[in-house]
Parts: structure tokens; C-alpha cells; sequence
């Protein structure tokens, strides 16, 4: 009978990620439905999602504000890049590669794997001393990293072809894979976040100097976030590369950091939840001010909305939200979760 | 021996653009714990009304600068930063970001995003000689008028009622409250001081660059961001002096770093900041008031 319970009770924790997988494997089929470009908007949709929930991993469970996650997506993204690329590819684009890298030709599954694993090995070198920092000082010496990994990339121009762009990656990333990945970093999210390294961590996000006094390290735990969150922002990386088919180093920069921050903090920036709703309300939203701009046939006239408009829509609603709903569309509580529905909410 | 005055010089220059930069975001900071990253498009704003009217006469578009810098910084403190005022700082820093966002796209859809030649006050574009060494009334322009700015915001803060109010405030913002100092005043003065500095700054920078584009004031609110944080966050003078050192050792590495490295100029700068801030959290010189009590 207990054990009967205990199972019971195992299986409702994995409600929430069941409802969750559930909503990005109705996006494939909506995918097929439409034309090309609505297929690529879906494909777009699922690999923000995944950079997402890089994101996530570490602002939402930490509470610290990062700026940094869209750094290890370019340090993904050129890992992958450079170690799947045909080796004639790499000596007509890159003929300063060190000659190990230039040979290298690795299959797509551990190239993006690789490339996880080298953004988590940075995450971690440049992680254990800019973990004690919180609040502002978080901020902006992620922000540093940013630049730095921005400006290095940039520069680097023997490895990484600098200014100009990289072309000619394997464009792999179709429908299935781009939801099998989502699908991989929610459940990498979920699982981490119901391990005891995850609530001690939120233990320190509620109250720091309790959490420390209860005999928690915030320093080692936030770190372990930090760095499975520079993997998953890694892959993320890597997916975006093989989906565009090619890389430039201003796609990595303070543009699509504001968006990844706009998509959590929408949905709700303290619950797994939250960065799926999120990243789904404002995609959708984008697809449907870009139809706007297109335009709409009523009729015989075509009503059509100036070009640029969206983004100005897009910053308004991110601003909307901030100021009356700080904590997002779903205030920070998992969907389909039962214990924690009746339970209050600390704010 | 000339050539090191002319890097002085420049390094001096943009030093005290920074930490004019610096100071804008300071007083707002030291008032309300509201790291304001849209100070990046007051001062843009603030540009392309000097673009707007740059046939005009000075007086106009000077003043067409400043008015448009403090409409801003106080519209956007009624409605967007007002509701957030018991946030939390990291809540707060995203709020600015997404309204120097919003006001950017506003700016892209309204002008495009385009580089347009302005150039605010011709007669400063001339050079004179000193010890055979060619230097810019600009540059000489830029740090007197940092010098005289620096020198009337310390008069009002220290002479002045208002400038007790605001360094009370800076200090305990809610022990400041109950004895009276009235907090929707002192942040809107603290707003309006910033909209004019970063109107100086505007002016000062277009003179300089020769052209306004949509992202200006971001390129300069980062560097000054980063220069109030290393300073020190809450204590004015900290911030000035971050000011000053990020402007001074862009300038200095930009002189003395090998050609080859002169691409990562900023990335060492930056790894700087970092370093900085693992050894001081709070910065060089932290303010009293920030450190939170239990």
C-alpha cells in the first residue's frame, strides 16, 4: 500500500513535464500544417526554447541575473561549427585553422554535444569566482563576459572568420530534431530542478543569508547551475548554427539576449513553466506582427502594418508585463503541479 | 614628450564623457537603486534633436537637446519605473532594459537606422598649438565643460536644500521619507539633473563622432554602466572616479597596446572590470548605505 503511494506520488512530480512535452510535440504536427515559412518559424520557436531554458536553468533557480547565456550559445555555435564542417569547407573559409581543427569532422550528434561540453568547460573555468557576486555587480560582470566573448569571437579571425561570416554548416536541424532537442533540455531542466543541488539552490534565491545560516554554500551550488545552463545554452548554439546554415557574431550579441530575457521573464522567470509559456507567447506574437507587416487581405484591400513596427509592439508588451505582473504569465508556479497549487506562494 | 600630452589629452577627454555618462546613471542609482540602462537613449534622443534642428541657431538646438533629454528621463520615470519602485534590482534592471529597447525601436521605426551626418557646434571642429603638438578645442571644450558640470552638481548637492534632500535619500532612502523629504520630488530631480547630463554628453559626443545613429548612447551607457559599478554604485564621487578610469584606460590601451592586440582593446578592458569586481563586489568605493542590513 505504501509503496503503492510512493509510486503515486513519484509519478504526480511528473505531471508538470509531461504537460510540458506534451505542448512541444503539438507544435510538430502545427509545423507541417502550414507553408516553409511557417515550418522555419516553428523550428525558430523550439530552438529559442532551448535557449531558453539555458537560460533558465541558472536566472530562474538562482535568482542571480545573467547576462552571459547568449555568450556560451556563440561559443557553442562556433564549436560546432568548426568541428562538423567539411575539411575542404574549412580550408577554402579558414585557411589559418591549426592543423588538428582543420582535419577535425565530426558526426552532427557530437559536434553538438561537444559543443555543450565546451561552453559548460568555460562556464565552470570562469564560473567558480564570479559565482559569490549577486545582484547588480552579477550583472554586470556577466555582462562583461558577453562583450568579451563577443568581441574575442569577433576578432578572432584565424579561427573564427571574425567579421565575416561562416558558411556552409550541415543544415540538420529540420522539425523532429529541433523537438526532440527542446523536448532534451526541458527534461534536462525538470530533472535538475527536482534534485536536492536544485532546492538548496532556491533555498539561496529566497533568502540568502538563512540559506547560509541553515549551513548551504550558495558558491558550489550555483555553479553546478551555472554550468549545466552554459550546456544547454551551448547546444542551443549549435542548433541555431546547423538550422541557419550560417554563423556571424552579431547574432550572438545584446539583440537576442534581450529577447531570450524578454521570453522568461514573460512567462514567469521562477518556474520551468514559465520559460515555455514564455518563449510560445512571445513567438506567437512575433509570427503574428510579422503577418501584420506582410499584411492581411480583408477583402479586396490588403491592410498591412509599417515595417518595424513589431519590434516596437514587442519591447511595449515586455514592458506592459514587467509593470504589472513582475512575475510573469505564470507568477512562477509550474503547470499541472498538485502539491504546490494549494500551497501559498512565497512572492 | 608632445605626443604623450596629446594622449593626455584624448584619455582625459574621454574619460570625463564617461563619467559624465557615469554620473547621470549615479544619481539616479544612489536615489531609487535603479541601474537605468535608457540613459543610453536620452542621450540619443537628445542627438537626434540636435539632428533635427542642426541648421538652426546654437541656443535652439542646444536647448532643443536639453529639453528633449529631460522630457524623457521624466515621462519615463512616471510611467515605467514609478510602479517598479519596490521591485527588486535585478526586476528593475530589466525594466530599463526594456525601455531604452522600446525607445530605440521607436527611434529605428521613426528615422531608420541609418548613421546621419550632424555636426552640433562647427566652431569647435578647429585645432590650436601647444609645444608644437596639435591638439582640439573640442577635446579642451569637453573636459572644462566635464570640469564645470562636475563642479555645479557638487554645489547643488552640497549647498543646496534639494541637494541635502537627494544625498539624505541617497543615504536611507525610507529614514529620509519619515523625516520628511518628499521622495516623488527627489527622484524627479534626480531624473531631471540625469536628462541634462546626458544632453551635455549628447552634444559633446556628436561633436566628436560627427554622425547620429539609433544605437549611439548604448555604445556609451555600457562603458559608463560598467564605470559606475567598479566605481561604486550609490557614492557619487566613486562613480566619477569609474568614470574617468574606464574612459582613461580605453584611451591609454588604444595608445600603447601592439597593433595586433588593438582589436581586443575592449575585451581587456572589460576582463578588467571583472577582476575589479571579484576583488571589490561593491566597487572601488563603496557607498555606506548599500550594504544590505538584516
Amino acid at each position: 500500500m505504501g509503496d503503492k503511494q510512493a509510486i503515486r506520488a513519484g509519478l504526480r512530480r511528473l505531471v508538470p513535464l509531461a504537460i510540458l512535452l506534451g505542448m512541444i510535440l503539438l507544435l510538430v504536427p502545427l509545423g507541417h500544417l502550414g507553408d516553409i515559412v511557417l515550418e522555419r518559424r516553428v523550428i525558430l520557436a523550439l530552438l529559442n526554447l532551448v535557449a531558453v531554458v539555458g537560460l533558465y536553468i541558472f536566472m530562474g533557480n538562482s535568482g542571480v541575473l545573467t547576462f552571459s547565456a547568449v555568450g556560451f550559445m556563440a561559443i557553442g555555435a562556433y564549436t560546432s561549427a568548426l568541428t562538423t564542417l567539411r575539411p575542404m569547407m574549412k580550408q577554402t573559409f579558414l585557411p589559418d585553422l591549426p592543423h588538428w581543427l582543420a582535419v577535425l569532422e565530426l558526426s552532427a550528434l557530437s559536434g553538438t554535444l561537444l559543443a555543450g561540453g565546451v561552453a559548460a568547460a568555460v562556464a565552470a573555468v570562469v564560473g567558480w569566482p564570479l559565482m559569490r557576486l549577486s545582484g547588480i555587480a552579477a550583472a554586470i560582470a556577466t555582462l562583461s563576459l558577453l562583450i568579451i566573448a563577443y568581441i574575442g569571437l569577433g576578432n578572432w579571425t584565424a579561427v573564427t572568420g571574425g567579421q565575416t561570416s561562416l558558411m556552409g554548416l550541415s543544415t540538420w536541424v529540420k522539425l523532429w530534431p529541433a523537438a526532440l532537442w527542446a523536448c532534451a533540455a526541458v527534461t534536462v531542466a525538470f530533472v535538475y530542478q527536482e534534485t536536492r543541488w536544485a532546492l538548496c539552490l532556491r533555498a539561496t534565491r529566497e533568502d540568502e543569508v538563512a540559506a547560509r545560516a541553515s549551513g548551504l554554500r550558495p558558491v558550489p551550488l550555483r555553479l553546478i547551475a551555472f554550468v549545466l545552463s552554459a550546456f544547454v545554452s551551448g547546444v542551443a548554439g549549435a542548433l541555431y548554427g546547423h538550422f541557419l546554415g550560417t554563423l556571424r557574431v552579431e547574432s550572438f550579441y545584446l539583440d537576442s539576449t534581450f529577447l531570450f530575457l524578454t521570453m522568461l521573464v514573460v512567462g514567469g522567470k521562477r518556474s520551468l513553466t514559465g520559460a515555455v509559456v514564455g518563449t510560445l507567447a512571445i513567438s506567437l506574437l512575433t509570427e503574428v506582427l510579422r503577418l501584420l507587416e506582410v499584411g492581411v487581405a480583408v477583402g479586396k484591400v490588403n491592410l498591412s502594418a509599417p515595417n518595424g513596427i513589431g519590434d516596437v509592439i514587442l519591447a511595449a508588451v515586455m514592458l506592459i508585463i514587467l509593470i504589472f505582473r513582475p512575475q510573469g504569465i505564470t507568477g512562477g508556479r509550474e503547470i499541472g503541479q498538485v502539491t504546490g497549487s494549494s500551497r501559498k506562494e512565497i512572492p | 614628450m608632445g605626443n604623450l600630452l596629446q594622449i593626455l589629452v584624448d584619455a582625459l577627454s574621454l574619460g570625463g564623457l564617461y563619467a559624465l555618462t557615469a554620473l547621470g546613471i549615479g544619481l539616479i542609482f544612489s536615489v531609487m537603486r535603479l541601474a537605468n540602462f535608457a540613459h543610453a537613449e536620452f542621450i540619443t534622443c537628445a542627438a537626434y534633436a540636435l539632428f533635427a534642428l542642426s541648421g538652426s541657431p546654437l541656443v535652439m538646438s542646444l536647448s532643443a537637446a536639453v529639453v528633449v533629454a529631460v522630457t524623457l528621463a521624466i515621462l519615463t520615470e512616471r510611467v515605467a519605473f514609478r510602479p517598479l519602485r519596490d521591485a527588486d534590482q535585478a526586476t528593475m534592471l530589466i525594466s530599463s532594459f526594456a525601455v531604452s529597447v522600446f525607445l530605440q525601436k521607436v527611434l529605428i521605426f521613426a528615422v531608420g537606422s541609418r548613421a546621419k551626418p550632424v555636426d552640433p557646434i562647427p566652431a569647435l571642429a578647429q585645432t590650436f598649438m601647444i609645444g608644437g603638438v596639435q591638439i582640439g578645442v573640442l577635446k579642451i571644450v569637453t573636459i572644462l565643460t566635464c570640469a564645470v558640470l562636475l563642479l555645479a552638481l557638487l554645489f547643488i548637492l552640497k549647498r543646496t536644500r534639494y541637494g541635502l534632500q537627494m544625498r539624505a535619500a541617497a543615504e536611507d532612502f525610507t529614514m529620509s521619507r519619515l523625516v520628511g523629504v518628499r521622495a516623488d520630488a527627489v527622484i524627479a530631480l534626480a531624473f531631471l539633473l540625469s536628462g541634462i547630463l546626458a544632453a551635455v554628453v549628447a552634444v559633446l559626443y556628436t561633436a566628436q563622432t560627427g554622425f547620429v545613429q539609433p544605437r549611439l548612447g548604448v555604445q556609451i551607457v555600457i562603458m559608463a554602466f560598467v564605470a559606475t559599478v567598479i566605481g561604486g554604485l550609490g557614492n557619487l564621487w566613486g562613480v566619477v572616479a569609474g568614470g574617468l578610469l574606464v574612459g582613461m584606460g580605453s584611451s591609454l590601451l588604444q595608445a600603447f597596446l601592439p597593433p595586433d592586440l588593438r582589436p581586443f582593446r575592449e575585451a581587456i578592458l572589460f576582463l578588467g572590470v571583472i577582476l575589479i569586481l571579484l576583488f571589490r563586489p561593491n566597487g572601488l568605493f563603496p557607498s555606506r548605505g548599500l550594504k544590505e542590513r538584516i
